[in-house]
């Protein structure tokens, strides 16, 4: 199999409204920048693939608007998921896996700004028996939440110390939207959204953009010093019915953890995507993470959540730490559906 | 550039869906006021019923009828309803596993507050009254309490005697009336048979003032079944002059915390039209304004 590494990664920084941009002016300056730190320009990439949702704007095919901030001429080839932006890095590496192409250049960009997005979200529920119900993302996660506390796995205050790591982390990242040295007692003091979650518990909204540049062997090592391998990567999705799942649990995201191989060896970091702190918990469980491992330095979802690009933007942290020989080893992680229902999770590695 | 553009826009599609065999069933069958569960190839229930278990098998087809009531698997309560949720008042969001089934139901729980939802608890269907073949002609569902109501409606007469007579009598003409022992000089308000210190009876009727003093207080800041005033209120023992034992009224016309032991207070009756044969002809006792009575002059009524 050829070995595939992300060479590049550029990002906006995650802000509530990003009032001066449209999706192509998101688009265009993190895939130029994502290509410039490796000197090269649209014409030197293979294949192009980006993730986003049509729901965040409103707009049907709003995805086929954002090639505008791409050079499109003489034609590429060009790809797009409706999922996060981890997503269509996976179809890249696939697509790189064929042999006849060298480079791809994957973004996402998102802009929850424009959107009721807890309701945007009750459309991933299932439209007969669910949707008409108005289950709400923030009550979907908090049923979950429930499930963990009553399974005696977790406290509402283990939440809140995951809240407050994350937010800590985030201090040392400049493109973090919430961060601060909070304390347990004073989040565990905020009034319930819809219990037992809190609003620190739960995600901000954001808008941002993201993009990655992946290589495939001599072609990553030409392009940067120290690529960071993709050793495995693999996502495994669970039934849609919440009520046919163990939410306590992930084992979606247990079987794509050994798929990628995260317990061959030390992991130095792993970038989960856990929008809800009770879902970092279950997550840490699934992947077999050892105390030792350093979580979401970046401040994870917690701090930052452009839908459809914080999982892309988590590959990218990770990568960045191997990137710039301060890990030998990374994890990075996303989710997709609702309550971590989908789970994509690869092995980033050094020389 | 400073000023950014922006405008309000609703993103409407008027889809229909198509049901399919299964849900068809199911949602026909709500209708009726019928919940049904679909049986597995290997013997379990699902309800709601699917095409397919979560392993792809397809179900067989074959329905079975339901109780309509379950156990709470998870919950969340929302205390602010979004525009979204089914009620405007607060609710639970829950997985309900309906009895006899393997599966769970994501459905709303009516339980008025938080502290009465519980992992576990049972719950019943509560019915539409419209019903359309939604999942929403399933209300939600509502606790199911380990309890019956048990009123208890009987009808007594009240005679209220020769003393309490004379005391209610004198209410009628705005006048309070007490009972006096001869011998002792004490007056009790309301009168009453006996002089609780000697027993010989109160054989004489004293009219005493409508002023007083406030001997001591209790500010009332709970609800109980049954209130008919609002929280918070005053409620004070007085000790009217020319009286030996308090009569309890409420105190009123002046801030909480300045009501105070030993304070001169006056009835404040109602317009003398209204009188009826009720202490009710006093509104509630106010602050006269007078200095405070000194703490021995009502010492021994305490």
């Amino acid at each position: 199999m050829r070995n595939v590494a992300i060479v590049s990664f550029a990002q906006l920084p995650s802000v509530r409204v990003s009032h001066a941009t449209d999706e192509a002016e998101l688009v265009q300056p993190v895939t130029s920048q994502a290509m410039n730190q490796v000197g090269i320009n649209q014409d030197d990439i293979g294949f192009t693939c980006s993730g986003s949702t049509d729901y965040l704007p409103g707009r049907p095919f709003s995805f086929v608007a954002a090639v505008d901030g791409l050079k499109a001429w003489p034609p590429i080839r060009e790809s797009h998921v409706e999922m996060d932006g981890a997503f269509a890095l996976y179809e890249a590496w696939v697509r790189l896996l064929h042999g006849d192409i060298d480079t791809a250049l994957v973004f996402s960009f998102g802009k929850c700004s424009l959107a009721p997005v807890p309701d945007v979200l009750n459309l991933q529920n299932d439209p007969y028996y669910v949707q008409p119900l108005g289950l709400d993302s923030i009550s979907a996660a908090a049923l979950q939440a429930q499930a963990l506390i009553d399974s005696g796995k977790a406290t509402e205050r283990d939440f809140a110390e995951v809240a407050v790591r994350n937010r800590k982390n985030a201090l040392a990242n400049p493109n973090a939207q919430i961060k601060g040295n909070f304390s347990v007692d004073e989040l565990l003091k905020e009034p319930y959204l819809s219990s037992p979650l809190r609003k620190s518990f739960c995600p901000p909204l954001s808008d941002s953009a993201a993009a990655i540049v992946l290589a495939a062997g001599d072609a990553a090592k030409k392009l940067t010093k120290r690529p960071a391998w993709i050793r495995g990567i693999d996502h495994r999705t669970e039934p849609h019915s919440l009520g046919q799942r163990d939410l306590t649990s992930s084992p979606s995201a247990k079987l794509a953890a050994e798929k990628a191989g995260v317990g061959d060896g030390k992991v130095d970091l792993a970038e989960l995507h856990a929008p809800f702190a009770h879902q970092e918990l279950i997550l840490r469980e699934a992947l077999g993470l050892a105390d030792d491992v350093s979580i979401n330095p970046s401040g994870g979802a917690l701090a930052a959540n452009s839908l459809m690009t914080a999982g892309l933007i988590r590959f990218g942290e990770a990568a960045s730490h191997v990137l710039a020989g301060k890990a030998d080893r990374a994890v990075a992680h996303t989710t997709n559906g609702v309550c971590l229902q989908h789970n994509l999770i690869a092995v980033l590695e050094g020389e | 550039m400073s000023d950014f553009l922006s405008a309000p826009y609703v993103l409407e599609y008027t889809y229909t869906r198509s049901t399919g065999p299964v849900i068809a069933r199911f949602l026909e069958s709500l209708r009726y006021g019928v919940l049904e569960g679909v049986k597995t190839a290997d013997g379990r229930v699902l309800c709601p019923p699917l095409e397919y278990d979560e392993a792809g098998t397809a179900t067989t087809g074959e329905f079975v009828q339901l109780r309509p009531a379950g156990t709470v698997k998870s919950w969340t309560w929302v205390p602010k309803p979004r525009k979204g949720h089914p009620l405007d008042r607060p609710f639970a969001f829950a997985l309900i596993q309906i009895d006899g089934t393997d599966n769970a139901m994501v459905h709303l729980v009516d339980a008025e507050k938080p502290k009465r939802m519980k992992t576990g608890m049972r719950v019943r269907v509560r019915w539409a009254e419209e019903r359309n073949g939604t999942i929403r002609d399933i209300a939600c569902f509502e606790p199911v309490l380990p309890y019956l109501p048990g009123p208890v409606h009987l009808q007594y007469d009240v005679r209220p005697g020769q003393h309490y007579t004379a005391f209610l009598k004198g209410l009628e003409e705005g006048k309070l009336i007490g009972g006096c022992d001869p011998q002792s000089g004490k007056v009790y308000v309301p009168p009453r048979a006996a002089d609780p210190v000697t027993g010989d009876p109160t054989s004489e009727y004293v009219e005493v003032a409508d002023t007083g003093v406030l001997t001591t207080f209790t500010i009332i800041r709970i609800p109980f079944e049954g209130q008919k005033l609002k929280p918070p209120y005053c409620f004070g023992a007085i000790v009217l002059d020319g009286a030996d034992m308090p009569i309890y009224h409420l105190i009123s016309g002046v801030p909480y915390d300045q009501i105070r032991m030993g304070m001169r207070v006056k009835a404040k009756w109602k317009p003398r039209e209204q009188w009826e044969t009720s202490l009710e002809n006093i509104l509630y006792f106010e602050p006269t304004g007078e200095p405070d009575a000194p703490f021995e002059s009502y010492e021994e009524h305490l």
